[in-house]
């Protein structure tokens, strides 16, 4: 399949779900239920993705595995989202130089 | 050039410079996936979103169907519909409609998380401004991703494969730290799509993460229901 069709759904998806609310919705989702669960749907999203996935990320499971290590360590403490992100990069470039 | 587009834009800078580092990673990821330098920087174009494209990035290169690009970027990306209702709600009068079908393409977490913090109401041309800077940084990002990614050491272009998943974990990690509910959640989320990824290998990449993402948002919500959603 060509990837201009791909591409084109994944951007027309993605412009409706923000599109449809900014220009036509006005009244407040009332369900306790449906809010909760759009409350948690991000992070759920992120955690899945992420795990097992973040193992292999570098193609080598050591460097990935200290790289998550130290993302984890940092996002803990509060980091901002740029600094995590690259300490993981170069913490597995600075691993795969010693193996 | 009007001084609410600057203002908009130097509101921006910051995100710019986040979104360039990991745009950087993502056009990394998406060469590596087989994808061309052109391809990977029209994603990031149209699409300004980076859990969206790197999910659909990965449907790509596994030769998935257009149902599953679809439903993954519906489930990961329908928090934005929440952001979007959210903003509606704080938009000036200038606002007509085809002002705010414009400025729909830019909702993004972090351009949310400023808008929202403003006081007053949001005017078109602070919104564009701020999208404006934020996609510059996003689509640059991406392109000279892909473009050195082919010429980058291998150590260090196949490191950058981790950038985007460093940020997820800073997002998910902090807010995890102070609520049980968002722990529980992140935390049956990652053993569900470990159960997945081990176990049942008849399921897609794409719909195990959204059936792990779905079960667990739907556990948090009956055991931890949100009485007010903040902003």
């Amino acid at each position: 399949m060509s990837i201009g069709i791909y591409i084109a759904v994944m951007a027309g998806v993605t412009y409706i779900i923000r599109m449809i609310p900014l220009t036509f919705f006005t009244k407040k989702i009332k369900s306790e239920f449906v809010r909760s669960f759009l409350h948690y749907i991000p992070y759920a999203v992120l955690s899945a993705m992420t795990l097992p996935a973040i193992f292999y990320s570098t193609g080598n499971t050591i460097t990935s595995a200290v790289g998550t290590l130290v993302a984890v360590l940092l996002a803990y403490f509060g980091c901002p989202l740029i600094v995590v992100a690259l300490a993981a990069s170069l913490a597995a470039v600075i691993t795969g130089n010693f193996i | 050039m009007n001084n609410k587009f600057l203002k908009g834009m130097s509101h921006g800078i910051p995100i710019a410079l986040g979104y360039f580092s990991v745009s950087f990673g993502f056009g990394i990821k998406a060469v590596m996936s087989g994808l061309s330098v052109a391809e990977s920087s029209v994603i990031s174009l149209t699409n300004l979103t980076s859990a969206g494209q790197a999910a659909g990035v990965d449907i790509i290169a596994a030769g998935g169907s257009l149902l599953e690009m679809i439903i993954v970027q519906l489930t990961i990306n329908i928090r934005y519909s929440l952001m979007s209702l959210s903003l509606s709600q704080k938009l000036d009068k200038k606002f007509t409609m085809p002002h705010r079908l414009l400025a729909s393409y830019g909702i993004t977490d972090e351009i949310f998380a400023v808008c929202s913090a403003q006081t007053g109401l949001l005017t078109p041309a602070y919104m564009y401004g701020m999208i404006f800077i934020a996609a510059v940084g996003w689509v640059l990002g991406t392109f000279l991703g892909a473009s050195a990614g082919e010429f980058l050491p291998q150590s260090i272009s196949s490191a950058m494969g981790i950038v985007l998943y460093g940020m997820f974990l800073a997002i998910i990690i902090p807010p995890a730290k102070k609520e049980k509910s968002v722990l529980f959640v992140i935390s049956l989320a990652a053993l569900l799509s470990i159960i997945f990824y081990y176990f049942i290998d008849s399921v897609s990449a794409g719909f195990a993460m959204i059936i792990s993402a779905i079960i667990s948002a739907a556990a948090g919500a009956f055991f931890f229901p949100v009485k007010e959603i903040k902003n």
